[in-house]
């Protein structure tokens, strides 16, 4: 049904760009100077008013309505079902809805919740009817109203060009603000989840709590803060990205610092489209590779050599996401190696320094800030790098200094609260509190990576 | 209400012109006219007038406010965010800064030549259809064709391209390419069309044909050039404007400015000694 | 400074620089810059090799995946099973046992199998795929009923993976002498005139040698407890508990005796192993070894050197002597208890193979069929549908709205705080983890604008994913749009400023058509990255088990990555195969959209 608007209101957006486009070349007739704006403009102001209006009621009353037919719903609950607790009045309500969609419904608890769910839903079908038509019919009357008074103000001095430029404007602006609407999005719908979290647990118990089970002690909805100490995931985070970085930053600096100073335009022009395809192939198929190749090699070659290597080890996760890592570094190293001016490395030549002298005495520490931001870049990407570890790595908290056993991750832990079978709200709670962390650690790795790539630039400009 | 304020500002639009024709009938009017980049200011209290159909040089040391100046008068200086414009600037009677004045239409009518020529990168034709297009000047293909080959022919170019219409215009070279911004501005039917340094990325037998180009345009439209070369100026213009330091320093016919300038700085200039 | 240096360096004098020890250093600079070297070539090749260890690694596994196999047999379209009233209405052909149609046809192959557990055995060399097969046949063509036509049936995956040679090859030994069977079914014995199975027989030896090394291990552990028992009895003090002593004592006993056993058994294993001939079992967990004699099949289970023994897994047609020629040895060298193919199934589908009954052809199903729980009817199809509506809505959202948001910072932004604030959202947005989006997705899209938008389930769906990709998308864009539009000079905006165009008209009439390769170059390498993305999707519940191939964003859908997350949860060597296979025509995807982005970049890219 409202899609179904959203069609005719395209419809009358169409209809509105050619009517006013005719109609402006009719008034223009022979003298197509003598109008302000061009036929096509009139045409363009009338379909963006009748568009902008219809669209935006529509969007707008379809949520706005949503909220006011829960409430509704809330507040007509039969008064033998007043006394439920909060968790179960919503129940009672999404099933009275998934009733009244015909969706699948979970079995009723009891009796008196069937009837109640039963004249809730009927309820609830009235109010979803209403609102159907009620939405349908109102945004399209709008709609039409907006490309009638366009089209009757349609003159030939009109300034429609400027008007529906005005119009896109404000869109492009708009779109630009999407991008702050994301954060904020991000924000609270992070925090609204985190802060109900630590408003039943103190946040050093997650901070350094070393007990990692948030579903084991879970009580009437609420978790235990003493199974919900982090630590044990921000170890093997730690752990698994040192070990990526291990592998990445030495590979990837020096990869970068011999394909920009020593390598011959051929050998660069075939080694750095295979460098991007390695940045390009998807994390899920390198959580593939670690999973069913390398971890069961580390396990074999550690057997072999008398060690004890769990299947899901932090070396094999660790190793393939510094493979995953190498041609991030790589490539913006090698922006910043590029960005050492010539002269400097002229002005080492000079003295008759050999290039690695160069490379090492000159060029690096005068790249430094910019290698050190991209292994901050780097950290940030491995920290929140969710596939490779949630195939590779372990399931259960463990807290160790040893490569070779099962750690697991914040990211792992977030899948598997989320994807796991338990009550959404349950798991929610620090699901998103661990979310919130990851994002500021990320924000935090990004903004001195950023704040140490400008202070160079500035060095150099 | 509405029907009062309207026709008080007709009256009062009305009351403006006539004191502007009053100035006699100068084409264009500066009046006061101070530029300021950010806290810098570039040009301050130009006023002078220039008159129709004929060509007024800009001349002076880099630096001096020139090309400031000329994109004052089509505002294009609006484009530069830290640029503030105050005074008046006048053109056929109307205030160019009115608030009722539309931007877009002022530059319609005001054409303008930039220092480095840039062509479109599209075909020849479609370099010069594009402003008649935008204002809807002509009603069909075959007028359009029509003026785009006028507007060659004006501009000179039309023997060289007339067979590649169809071919880029930045496959031109700098002197077509320059003839071809030429055509385009009067492809819009302006007034009056300013140009800034428009030979000084050309050789000389290119800038004589701009020149000759200017002779002949003077008929139909007000010129406006900023030139670096002294002998250019006079070789195409009828009257010369010296600015120094953002000041103008001296303005009247150019026979008059450079063979008896009034200002010592003038003449320090036209003999070669500051610039 | 070095003051003697200086000295040296005085006219006339050698130059420091051509002493003998400058030589010295000189050389070992040299050989630092040649390590230095070698270094970096060194990360460069390791790159590369891991790239090419993780793609071969994929490519090895997807190979399996690319080929089915399928066993022909004649299958009687029984009407009474199918259609007793012959009505030819399809939705009672859909009722029908097609199931049973190919058990009959299974047991028509194999008349002498008769045990219940073998037949369930024979029943599962075929999928479930089969059956859906012949009931598609039946309800297009519903004439086929009453006849018997000869069908290809698709194997099960475990049949798949034998003949692909997955569970180990049959070889044929060398062997000479003349065979005489005694027994035809059941239990039969070969006697050859010959030594012929000596090596099997060493095999089992090796293996009665392995066990008695086992034995002896064991042992050793009972010989370490003794002496842990002894030295507390000796520590004990004089007036300790008697109790305790002699508990200790009948400990020791117990070990002992073990110990003894132990010792005794391996001794007896030993010496078995190292006399010749005699007669041993071969365990399940060694090769399999068969004689296929006078068209029957045998299953060695106990061997000699000139005589084995065991179950004829197909019965002989005579106990007729065969000579060197006519009797074969064959060998599995994947033992039984490593394989998912008993050796019964496994002579069965060799029998068929003899016959000519099972073929191998190029696995267009896994192309063109949905999500399956059993890896052979298993395909890509539907996922690869649920991929394409993710990416046409990811698309259509990001790619305007990241446009417009670069052309409004590019062009149109006043210098001031708010624009400020944007820019520095958005490279910050470029840096948030992707799961957070789909954290995101979850709260926002799921639980805020909730279920029903617009009257429909948001959860799983193409919409829901394609909408948290797209603003997962957007910062990428919009920085690479934002390059592009600040790459077109601004010469040509000028210019068309100067004709007399709006700031709008020169914008989307000039700068905006140049600086188009560049914001499609970055588009798609940001749908490339959305194509592959997985884990945000995983949280807004596309995971589902999705069996429909979705026909509008507005289906539960699932994608092709997760697909692969999914498939590579499964244990089934088969399912690995179509996982790597999977992830191959996702690589394949992205292949061909980076290079046609590397193409349009190199195509339109401008000097100005
Ligand atoms: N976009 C700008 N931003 C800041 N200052 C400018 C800008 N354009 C010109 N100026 C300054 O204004 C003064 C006059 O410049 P201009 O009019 O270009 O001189 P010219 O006479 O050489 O054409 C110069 O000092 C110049 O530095
Ligand atoms: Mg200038």
């Amino acid at each position: 049904m409202l899609i179904l608007t959203a069609f005719i209101i395209a419809a009358l957006v169409v209809v509105a760009q050619i009517a006013g486009q005719r109609r402006a070349a009719t008034l223009a007739g022979d003298e197509p100077q003598s109008l302000h704006s061009r036929p096509i403009y009139h045409g363009l102001k009338s379909a963006l008013w009748t568009g902008l209006v219809g669209f935006s009621i529509l969007i707008v009353a379809s949520v706005v309505s949503r909220q006011l037919i829960d409430t509704q719903l809330r507040a007509s609950l039969p008064t033998d079902v007043q006394g439920y607790a909060d968790i179960k009045k919503d129940r009672l309500i999404s099933d009275a809805k998934a009733v009244g969609d015909g969706d699948i419904v979970s079995a009723p608890l009891d009796e008196g919740y069937k009837t109640a769910r039963d004249a809730l839903a009927q309820d609830y079908l009235g109010l979803k009817t209403l609102r159907e038509w009620g939405i349908s019919i109102g945004t399209v009357l709008a709609s039409l109203a907006a490309l009638f008074l366009t089209y009757r103000g349609i003159h030939r001095e009109s300034r429609a060009r400027n008007s529906s430029e005005r119009i896109i404007r404000g869109g492009l602006f708009v779109s630009a603000g999407i991008a702050i609407l994301t954060t904020i999005g991000i924000l609270f719908s992070l925090l609204g989840e985190t802060i109900k979290f630590f408003s039943n647990v103190p946040f050093y118990k997650f901070l350094f709590g070393t007990h990692w089970s948030p579903l084991s002690g879970v009580f009437e909805g609420v978790v235990d803060e003493n199974t919900v100490g982090a630590i044990p995931l921000f170890a093997g985070t730690f752990m698994i990205t040192g070990i990526a970085m291990l592998v990445a930053v030495p590979i990837g600096l020096m990869a970068a610092v011999y394909l920009s100073d020593y390598a011959s335009p051929r050998v660069r022009a075939w080694a750095k489209p295979l460098l991007e395809i390695l940045a390009g192939i998807p994390t899920v198929v390198y959580g593939f590779f670690a999973a069913i190749t390398v971890a069961p090699l580390i396990r074999g070659s550690g057997e072999a050599l008398g060690l004890s290597v769990a299947s899901e080890s932090a070396l094999a996760a660790g190793f393939v996401m510094g493979i995953m890592i190498i041609p991030f570094i790589s490539s913006l190293s090698d922006d910043v190696i590029n960005a050492v001016p010539q002269s400097l490395r002229d002005g080492s030549y000079g003295l008759g320094a050999t290039k690695s002298e160069t490379i090492t005495k000159v060029v690096l520490p005068a790249a430094l800030p910019g290698i050190v931001s991209a292994v901050l870049l780097g950290i940030s990407r491995a920290v929140g790098e969710t596939m490779i570890v949630v195939m590779a790595a372990g399931q259960g908290a463990n807290l160790t200094w040893n490569p070779l056993e099962a750690v697991t991750t914040v990211t792992v832990q977030i899948v598997a609260l989320i994807t796991g079978d338990t009550e959404a709200d349950t798991a929610a709670g620090p699901a998103f509190a661990l979310g919130f962390t990851l994002l500021c650690i990320t924000l935090i790795l990004n903004m001195f990576a950023l704040r140490i790539v400008q202070k160079y630039r500035m060095r150099y400009e | 209400m509405n029907v009062v304020t309207e026709q008080e500002q007709i009256a009062n639009t009305m009351i403006q012109a006539k004191q502007q024709s009053a100035e006699t009938q100068y084409k264009i009017v500066s009046k006061n006219v101070d530029v300021f980049y950010g806290n810098k200011q570039a040009l301050s209290g130009v006023t002078f007038n220039a008159h129709a159909n004929e060509v007024t040089s800009l001349i002076g040391p880099s630096g001096c406010g020139k090309s400031t100046f000329l994109r004052c008068v089509n505002r294009m200086n609006d484009t530069i965010p830290i640029c503030r414009v105050e005074g008046e600037i006048w053109i056929d009677g109307q205030d160019i800064h009115a608030p009722e004045l539309d931007v877009v239409e002022l530059r319609a009518r005001v054409g303008m030549v930039f220092q480095k020529p840039n062509p479109f990168p599209k075909s020849i034709y479609e370099n010069i259809a594009y402003g008649p297009r935008i204002h809807g000047l002509t009603k069909d293909k075959s007028e359009l064709d029509e003026l785009v080959t006028v507007c060659l022919k004006r501009a000179g170019l039309w023997g060289e391209v007339k067979d590649r219409l169809e071919e880029p215009g930045t496959g031109l070279s700098g002197g077509q390419q320059q003839r071809l911004c030429i055509a385009r501005a009067i492809a819009t039917q302006p007034d009056v069309i300013l140009m800034d340094e428009p030979c000084s990325a050309l050789d000389p037998i290119a800038t004589a044909r701009i020149e000759e180009l200017m002779h002949e345009l003077r008929e139909n439209y007000t010129i406006m050039i900023v030139t670096h070369s002294m002998a250019q100026a006079q070789r195409v213009s009828q009257r010369t404007a010296f600015f120094h330091l953002g000041e103008l320093v001296e303005y009247g016919e150019t026979e008059q400015v450079f063979r008896n300038p009034t200002d010592e700085r003038t003449e320090s200039y036209i003999s070669g000694r500051i610039g | 400074m070095d003051q003697t240096s200086h000295q040296s360096a005085k006219p006339g004098a050698p130059s420091v620089h051509r002493t003998s020890a400058a030589q010295g250093r000189l050389k070992k600079r040299y050989r630092i810059e040649a390590w230095f070297k070698a270094c970096g070539m060194l990360a460069v090749g390791l790159a590369c090799a891991a790239l090419i260890w993780l793609l071969s690694s994929v490519v090895g596994k997807a190979v399996g995946g690319m080929t089915e196999t399928y066993i022909t047999l004649p299958v009687t379209f029984d009407k009474a099973e199918i259609d007793p009233k012959g009505s030819g209405d399809p939705k009672v052909i859909r009722g029908g046992n097609f199931s049973g149609l190919i058990k009959t046809s299974l047991r028509g192959a194999f008349p002498f199998i008769k045990k219940r557990r073998d037949k369930l055995a024979l029943y599962k060399l075929t999928s479930n795929g089969a059956e859906l097969e012949l009931r598609h046949r039946a309800m297009n063509d519903p004439s086929i009923i009453g006849t018997t036509q000869t069908i290809r049936l698709l194997a099960s995956d475990d049949v798949d993976l034998y003949v692909k040679g997955y569970e180990g090859e049959l070889r044929t030994l060398a062997h000479s002498g003349t065979a005489t069977p005694v027994g035809m079914s059941g239990n039969v014995k070969v006697r050859v005139d010959a030594n012929a199975f000596q090596a099997a027989l060493e095999k089992a030896k090796e293996e009665l040698r392995r066990k008695a090394d086992a034995l002896r291990q064991q042992a050793q552990r009972e010989e370490r407890a003794i002496g842990v028992f002894e030295g507390r009895i000796k520590a004990l003090p004089d007036d300790a508990n008697p109790d305790l002593r002699s508990q200790y004592e009948s400990r020791i006993t117990a070990y002992k005796s073990r110990r003894d056993t132990l010792m005794r058994n391996a001794q007896e294993f030993e010496k078995r192993a190292n006399t010749d001939g005699g007669r041993e079992l071969l365990s399940p967990s060694l090769p399999s070894y068969f004689v296929f004699i006078n068209g029957g099949v045998i299953k060695v289970e106990t061997v000699s050197p000139n005589m084995i023994e065991g179950q004829a897994l197909v019965p002989l047609s005579s106990e007729v002597p065969a000579g060197a020629t006519d009797w074969q040895l064959k060998v599995n060298p994947t033992s039984e208890s490593g394989r998912r193919i008993g050796d019964k199934q496994a002579t069965w589908i060799e029998v068929l193979r003899a016959n000519g009954k099972v073929e191998t052809n190029f696995n267009w199903r896994f192309f063109t069929a949905s999500d399956s729980r059993e890896a052979e009817t298993a395909g890509i199809w539907s996922s690869a549908a649920g991929s394409f509506w993710t990416m046409l809505i990811t698309f259509f959202l990001s790619f305007p709205i990241g446009v417009a948001a670069a052309i409004y910072l590019e062009q149109f932004a006043p210098k001031n705080r708010i624009t400020d604030f944007i820019e520095v959202n958005i490279n910050n947005l470029a840096a948030v983890p992707s799961i957070v989006f789909g954290l995101l997705g979850l709260a926002v899209i799921i639980e805020f604008i909730g279920n029903d938008i617009f009257g429909e389930q948001l959860r799983s769906t193409a919409l829901a994913g394609g909408i948290v990709l797209a603003l997962m998308s957007l910062p990428t864009i919009i920085i690479a749009s934002r390059a592009a539009i600040k790459a077109v000079p601004p010469s040509i905006k000028e210019a068309a400023l100067g004709v007399g165009a709006s700031n709008e008209q020169a914008v989307f009439h000039h700068v905006l058509p140049l600086a188009m390769p560049g914001i499609l170059t970055g588009t798609i390498i940001a749908m490339a990255q959305a194509l592959g993305e997985t884990a945000p999707l995983l949280m807004i519940g596309m995971v589902a088990f999705i069996t429909e191939v979705p026909t509008s964003p507005l289906d539960n859908a699932s994608v092709l990555p997760v697909q692969i997350f999914r498939w590579s949860d499964f244990p089934e060597r088969a399912f690995e195969m179509r996982t790597a296979a999977a992830i191959l025509v996702l690589l394949v995807f992205l292949v061909i959209m980076n290079t046609i982005a590397v193409l349009l970049r190199k195509r339109f890219e401008r000097r100005w």
